[in-house]
């Protein structure tokens, strides 16, 4: 282990600003990637399978 | 020509242009990617924010390489594979491959996107500014815009496969700033500092600064692999609706 207190583990002497931001930034971006995926493939099933329900009822 | 008439890829190449079997391949792959990144970023993120040393001159702002060059080498590698994705789809018609193209164009903007965001942070303790004009970064900020640009070019034009054809014309020929981006550190003046990993020499760091580097490099890369094979399933989903395994894929 690097740091020895958990207070010099968020300070990183006195960069802990940027190098937080840094991981934020990394941490949001995969996030958003595998929401944005996965809401996408949930929203075109089910239209998908509304259109199939739609066209076996005719 | 019969030399060239009896060459065939592998067996594999052909089955790609299937959509239903990419659609099954790729969900077969994607468990194997994810476990897989899961493993390698949460192994990296805990050595490079808890183990590795600081950097004796940059001081702990250092650990932003951990997220910083995988987001480059990232923003980079895709465009290359967006290119030859697109290439594929250009000599053996294959939609598939235009679909997989298409669906690594977002995926790597994001990435170009993060290595600027998270390389202007790290600029700012490290060099007292978050910008330069300097060859490294207009690059890679062009290379920002040309995702971009690709990315309009296809949300401009109603049919996919000419969007598709368009799109990879416009990659291929963007490629040229990928070697640009390499090369600036050598070619121009810099603040920016050389190249992290060359292939032909021994990294210029101790094994426990580059070894979590690595680590992320190879578990983003596993990342970006299971999210281009799901945006590319997505893909196929919408594009292949009317066809009857779709419904017979849905239906239960």
């Amino acid at each position: 282990m690097y740091f020895t207190s958990f207070e010099q583990f968020i300070n990183m002497d006195g960069h802990g600003f940027y190098v937080w931001l840094s991981y934020a930034c990394f941490a949001l971006l995969v996030l958003t990637n595998i929401w944005v995926a996965q809401r996408r493939q949930r929203r075109l099933r089910k239209q998908i399978k509304s259109r199939l329900g739609r066209s076996a009822k005719v | 020509m019969s030399w060239f008439d009896n060459w065939h890829l592998p067996k594999w190449f052909y089955q790609m242009a299937s959509p239903k079997w990419f659609y099954d391949f790729g969900a077969r792959l994607q468990p194997w990617f994810a476990g897989l990144a899961l493993i390698l970023i949460s192994w990296g993120l805990v050595w490079s924010l808890l183990y590795a040393p600081a950097d004796y001159q940059q001081g702990n702002s250092f650990r932003i390489i951990y997220v910083h060059v995988p987001a480059a080498i990232l923003g980079q590698s895709l465009f290359l594979f967006m290119a030859v994705a697109g290439a594929i789809g250009l000599i053996w018609k294959m939609k598939v491959a235009f679909m997989v193209a298409r669906s690594a164009t977002l995926v790597g903007a994001s990435f170009t996107a993060l290595a600027l965001i998270t390389g202007a942070v790290w600029g700012k303790p490290t060099w007292g500014t978050y910008w330069v004009w300097d060859a490294r970064l207009t690059s890679t900020l062009i290379l920002l815009f040309l995702y971009t640009g690709v990315m309009a070019l296809n949300q401009a034009i109603p049919d996919r496969s000419v969007a598709g054809r368009a799109t990879a014309i416009l990659a291929i020929i963007g490629s040229i700033n990928i070697p640009i981006i390499k090369y600036s550190v050598d070619w121009w003046n810099t603040l920016h500092q050389p190249s992290t990993f060359t292939l032909t020499s021994k990294p210029s760091m101790p094994p426990e600064m580059y070894i979590p580097l690595l680590l992320m490099v190879v578990g983003c890369y596993c990342f970006c692999a299971w999210l281009i094979i799901q945006r590319t399933r997505n893909e196929i989903l919408d594009q292949e609706r009317q066809s009857s395994w779709v419904a017979r894929y849905l239906e239960d």
